[in-house]
């Protein structure tokens, strides 16, 4: 790969880069506070490309040494031990993830990697949970209403409606549960919870259909057969099918 | 550096005519200049500008079928682990080069030589202590210590600084604090043991290591006499060369992700030290970014806190990305060497870090 075609392979990443920081594509893979070192490492790719053709394409100073042979034996430094060379062929690979962003553009991770993956919660980060917030029903998150069932029994909850979005996954006997992805980095750290549900459980819906449910704190608890973990149940009183919203995780 | 100049003699005067030095402007940058020799694999006739603009054109024509083949359910999970490493990875990449790319063309050889205590032996600790106060991701930090090797500095050190950058930094202790607020031991204990095997690493190198297990490729742009243009040389150089290792181990790792499923985990968890020994390898396996392994390792609650333990002080020196990329900038005889012995190394300290502190 000689030095233009790296530049033109920079300019790429960098625009896929920009591309997906810009509008709301790097929510399926990152946190949301990645974005402004995104949209700075997607402008230095760019300028890095816009340099690189730069001094190629100047002319050089007659006297100006050692530069040249660079280019003109660009690729055969690897004559010796075949690793050794000057300018990289590996560096072919990263067409892979620029056609990753701006071909396929993968969606965010759904009931495929929630089914492969057991519910996680970690332990209470406090022993009391502040109250709910206003309104009827409160707006909670499937993480939020997990663990206040789960490590709170309920208590937080107590008879209040609760309102989550989530999508469908297929749980244990093959009943239908929520589920909803969570991110501490990327999407390779993706880690699912999930809830039971009972009352009346949304039907006929394919897997990762999203859905905002509303209903109370269920003490009923299950188990996930994938990592043996607890999972609580949501007593649903009704239920609608709902646009994937903008951040899937949460 | 011996290393250096070995490489450099390499493929030179005997298919460089030392007079055609100035004479090939960068108008050369076709790379079929007469005299380059005719055996290239992609040709000199065909420069890769053009096989890049075919493959290109051959993509976006064949867009369809390919999103079709994408579209089962694994395929498309691969897709987004493989794209998310990459997209979480690159903000840390580029800083790492261009951080790098200072170091090589701009501060000066002598002032390593004032900055580390002359004794290799004391440098290396004083690397350690610069790897904790620089944040940073493994990906940033191969490249960097590929400069600091290049300017001069004693390998040792510059490893001792590779392995303590990326394991002991104040994001990482912090977010290690948040996913263990149960267990403060826990930050203790990583910072300490990573800092040890660091430090072990290091001088290990001085009693064990072989200057020409490490061959760093010949990279005459950075000698160049314009200090912009080497800049930019460098970092355009380590962002093709870093970043294509970085491809293959996000590959990698987005595999195992995939393929090993989490029940054999759960198997694994019951038995004290089977439990220490996978996690060590899944922690070279999955190829975390050592900001986030601490929040995965809190989820795998079903193993010990040791086990645990283990697999963030093995993750941000051993893994799968950080292998391929050591590779790439160090060569592979080193790499072979030194990831087993790091590993060997990590989950020794960390046991017993471990068996003290937990």
């Amino acid at each position: 790969m000689n030095r233009q075609a790296q530049a033109v392979v920079l300019l790429l990443l960098g625009g896929a880069v920009l591309r997906a920081s810009i509008t709301d594509l790097y929510l399926r893979y990152v946190k949301e506070g990645l974005r402004p070192f995104l949209i700075a490492a997607g402008l230095l790719l760019v300028v890095a490309a816009i340099m690189t053709l730069w001094y190629e394409l100047r002319p050089t100073r007659p006297g100006a040494p050692a530069h040249d042979d660079g280019v003109g034996h660009g690729h055969d430094g690897d004559d010796g031990s075949g690793h050794d060379h000057h300018e990289p062929r590996v560096g072919w690979l990263l067409i892979l993830p620029v056609l990753g962003l701006l071909l396929v553009a993968p969606p965010a991770l759904g009931s495929y990697a929630a089914e492969q993956t057991g519910t996680t919660l970690s332990a209470p980060r406090q022993s009391d949970y502040p109250p709910l917030p206003d309104g009827d029903p409160a707006r909670v998150t499937v993480l939020d209403y997990a663990a206040r069932a789960l490590f709170d029994r309920g208590v937080s909850l107590g008879d209040r409606r609760v309102l989550l979005t989530g999508f469908i996954a297929t749980g244990a006997d093959n009943e239908p549960i929520l589920a909803r992805m969570v991110l501490s980095c990327c999407a390779a750290d993706g880690r699912p919870v999930k809830l039971g549900l009972t009352g009346d459980v949304p039907a006929g819906l394919p897997n990762d259909s999203w859905v905002e449910v509303i209903g109370r704190y269920s003490d009923r608890i299950g188990r996930d057969p994938v990592n043996e973990a607890e999972i609580p149940y949501l007593e649903v009183e009704s239920w609608r099918q709902v646009p994937a919203p903008k951040n899937q995780y949460d | 550096m011996s290393a250096d100049t070995d490489a450099a003699s390499v493929g030179g005067p005997e298919d460089r005519p030392a007079g055609g030095v100035g004479l090939a402007t960068s108008g050369a940058s076709r790379p079929e200049s007469p005299g380059a020799g005719p055996r290239r694999w992609l040709g000199d006739r065909i420069g890769s500008v053009e096989v890049l603009a075919a493959l290109l054109i051959l993509l976006i024509i064949f867009r369809e079928p390919l999103a079709a083949a994408l579209d089962t359910p694994r395929v498309q999970t691969w897709t987004t682990v493989f794209v998310s490493i990459m997209v979480q990875a690159v903000p840390f990449l580029i800083f790492g080069v261009l951080l790098s790319a200072v170091i090589a063309v701009f501060v000066p050889r002598s002032f390593w030589a004032r900055a580390l205590p002359r004794h290799p032996a004391l440098a290396v600790p004083a690397a350690s202590a610069a790897g904790v106060v620089l944040p940073g991701c493994e990906c940033g930090s191969v490249p960097i210590a590929g400069s600091l090797i290049r300017r001069g500095v004693t390998p040792a050190a510059a490893l001792a600084f590779l392995l303590a950058a990326p394991a002991v930094n104040p994001i990482v202790l912090t977010a290690t604090a948040v996913a263990f607020p149960n267990n403060p031991g826990m930050v203790l204990a990583r910072g300490l043991a990573s800092l040890v095997v660091a430090m072990v690493m290091g001088w290990l190198w001085l009693r064990l290591g072989r200057t020409e297990w490490i061959r760093m490729p010949r990279r005459p742009e950075l000698d160049d006499a314009s200090r912009g243009r080497a800049f930019w040389g460098a970092v355009r150089h380590d962002v093709t060369h870093a970043g294509g290792f970085l491809v293959l181990g996000a590959m990698a790792a987005a595999c195992i992700n995939v393929l090993v499923p989490q029940r054999w985990l759960q198997t694994l968890a019951d038995n004290p030290a089977l439990s220490i020994l996978a996690l060590a390898l899944l922690a070279v396996l999955l190829s975390l970014c050592s900001e986030a392994d601490a929040f995965v390792a809190a989820s795998l609650s079903q193993f010990s806190l040791t086990s645990r333990l283990v697999f963030l002080v093995v993750g941000p020196m051993v893994d799968l990305k950080l292998i391929a990329m050591q590779a790439g900038v160090f060569g592979r005889r080193f790499a072979f060497r030194f990831a087993p012995a790091t590993f060997v190394v990590a989950l020794s300290v960390a046991v017993v870090a471990g068996a003290v502190l937990l």
